[in-house]
């Protein structure tokens, strides 16, 4: 369970640029829900994952964690529990090291670093055979220095990196923008596959809103820090893209464009 | 053969440092001036030690263990009060001069008539053709020995945590790990790694000079760009193997200036100015990469 309570969180306190993001901001997230969040451009989406995950400090309130309160714990610290896709494929692995050194590292997050080997010869086997259930030929390319690939290729394996370690928790923030409309729907699927395997409880934001109605169990959208729209089991079925789109335009009407 | 010998035995000396520059200027992108203090505070240290009696090899664990606390105090002071890389290293390399006067006493000691590593083991008769060799051997074999380790090293989960922090930090936050102390242990070892450089040299030239550490980060560092260089050529080459080369090119290139004529005065302009001419070759390479 995520839980965010009474938030407050001001950018830039004091300056002229002074800007409040969160403003009370609640939200509470249950047990294996997978919920999808759109939202225009600068309501708050990422800064909402940034608070979560410990990325950035809050002005007040707190963030309970299955009801413990993590709002003091550094970023790290609240990563044992959590995985995370980034927007940006070249934040989710090692550049300069292999498809093998990156999964290796990732199967070792949460046990210690310490002096035994990290790459495990018999287990490359086991490697390869995790790419090629991702289904984009990445198993013949696993010597290869990770920042030669595409975006799609790292972005696929930043996913599986997150998946291979016990983790509770899976934030996922645009992770398919960057991404081909094919490639995207293979990473989608892929996605929707590792949450339901593991049971994780997933925030995913996404701004293709197809996704945001056919994936998840709970779809939420923000506008100016706060949630207007908050659809779960029955109801979130029977969401279409037209409500959304309809949504959309009623938010720039109130804005007077 | 004076000057060939010379230069293996500075360019090994010199090689350990850069495996310190390569930890902390190539993998952790952190330019660290602790060095410049934590060399001469590795002379120190041993020179004191081995005027007190005690056995010379005893003094290198010594001294890279000394190293390793400086670097840990810079980190520190990096990380905790988020201060620069480089102010960071300054303040750390400004206080160990004084450490330095004070543990010696003055600034400098001589330690020519007392035991040293190079006296206690004489693979050659001394006095024979081959017994001029005798301490370029010794510090080879230490240079191999620390490159093994250090590759081994780099092979382990904490290797490769390091590696992680300069590649990208944010995927060591998101394994969990404080990216911080990853970085405290990268600035230790390459301190310890200078510390017991200087611990070798002060044996080699028999004496503590507190004005030997300036310009020790300079070195590495040129050391370290040159020695890259050659893993471009040489794709399968480790980079602690061609940091070694790095260093004894460098220390050619010092000799043959010096051999030419040049006065031990301007050796430090000539430091520079190589400096300068790799790092600008380096940039239009990568320039042509770009385009
Ligand atoms: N580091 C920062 N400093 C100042 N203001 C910021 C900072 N980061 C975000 N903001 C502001 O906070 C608001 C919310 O930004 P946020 O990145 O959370 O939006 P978002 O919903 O993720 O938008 P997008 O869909 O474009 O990714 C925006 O008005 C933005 O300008
Ligand atoms: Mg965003």
């Amino acid at each position: 369970m995520i839980e965010l309570n009474s938030v407050f969180k001001y950018y830039n306190p004091g300056l002229v640029t002074e800007n409040c993001v969160f403003h009370n901001f609640n939200l509470k997230v249950e047990d294996h829900e997978f919920v999808s969040v759109i939202g225009s451009n600068g309501s708050g989406k990422t800064t909402m994952l940034n608070i979560i995950c410990g990325s950035i400090d809050i002005d007040h309130g707190n963030i309970f964690l299955d009801g413990k309160d993590i709002s003091r714990e550094p970023e790290y610290k609240r990563m044992y529990r959590i995985g995370r896709v980034y927007q940006n494929p070249a934040m989710g692995t090692c550049p300069s090291m292999n498809i093998i050194e990156n999964m290796a590292l990732a199967e070792n997050k949460n046990k210690p670093f310490g002096l035994a080997r990290l790459i495990d010869k018999k287990k490359i086997d086991y490697y390869r055979n995790e790419l090629k259930k991702l289904g984009l030929g990445l198993e013949d390319k696993i010597y290869i220095p990770v920042g030669s690939l595409s975006g799609g290729q790292r972005q696929a394996i930043s996913l599986l990196m997150t998946t291979m370690s016990e983790i509770d928790f899976l934030i996922l923030d645009e992770h398919t923008a960057a991404l081909d409309p094919k490639t995207a729907d293979v990473i989608m699927e892929l996605t929707d596959k590792l949450v339901k395997e593991k049971n994780l409880t997933s925030i995913m934001v996404t701004h293709n809103l197809r996704y945001a109605v056919e994936y998840g169990s709970r779809l939420l959208m923000m506008h100016q820090g706060e949630v207007i729209i908050d659809k779960k089991g029955d109801e979130k079925k029977h969401m279409q893209v037209k409500d959304i789109l309809d949504k959309f335009t009623e938010i720039s009407v109130e804005l007077g464009n | 053969m004076q000057l060939v010998i010379g230069i293996l035995e500075e360019g090994f000396i010199y090689a350990l440092v850069s495996f310190g520059a390569y930890i902390t200027f190539k993998i952790l992108d952190f330019p660290d001036m602790t060095v410049d203090g934590s060399f001469p505070f590795g002379m120190c240290v041993t020179a004191v030690l081995i005027l007190n009696g005690v056995n010379p090899f005893i003094t290198l664990p010594i001294s890279f263990i000394v190293g390793c606390i400086a670097g840990m105090i810079t980190g520190f002071i990096h990380v905790k009060f988020k201060i620069r890389d480089l102010l960071s290293g300054i303040i750390v390399m400004t206080s160990l001069y004084s450490m330095n006067l004070r543990l010696a006493g003055r600034a400098n000691l001589s330690i020519f008539q007392r035991p040293s590593i190079f006296k206690m083991v004489n693979v050659f008769e001394i006095g024979s053709v081959l017994g001029a060799f005798n301490r370029v051997i010794v510090l080879f074999l230490i240079v191999i020995l620390l490159k093994i380790i250090l590759d081994m090293y780099l092979e382990t989960k904490s290797g490769y945590l390091l590696r992680s922090v300069g590649d990208n930090e944010i995927l060591v936050t998101t394994l969990g790990k404080n990216k911080e102390s990853v970085k405290v242990l990268g600035l230790a070892l390459a301190n310890g790694f200078a510390a017991l450089a200087g611990s070798i040299y002060a044996q080699h030239r028999g004496s503590f000079e507190i004005s030997a550490g300036t310009g020790t980060l300079v070195i590495a560092v040129a050391n370290v760009i040159i020695g890259l260089q050659l893993t471009n050529v040489f794709r399968k080459m480790k980079p602690t193997t061609s940091v070694i080369f790095g260093s004894l090119i460098y220390r050619a290139c010092i000799g043959f200036a010096m051999f030419l004529g040049m006065p031990p005065s301007d050796l430090k302009i000539i430091t520079a100015a190589l400096l300068l001419v790799v790092i600008v070759l380096n940039n239009k390479k990568y320039k042509k990469l770009v385009e």
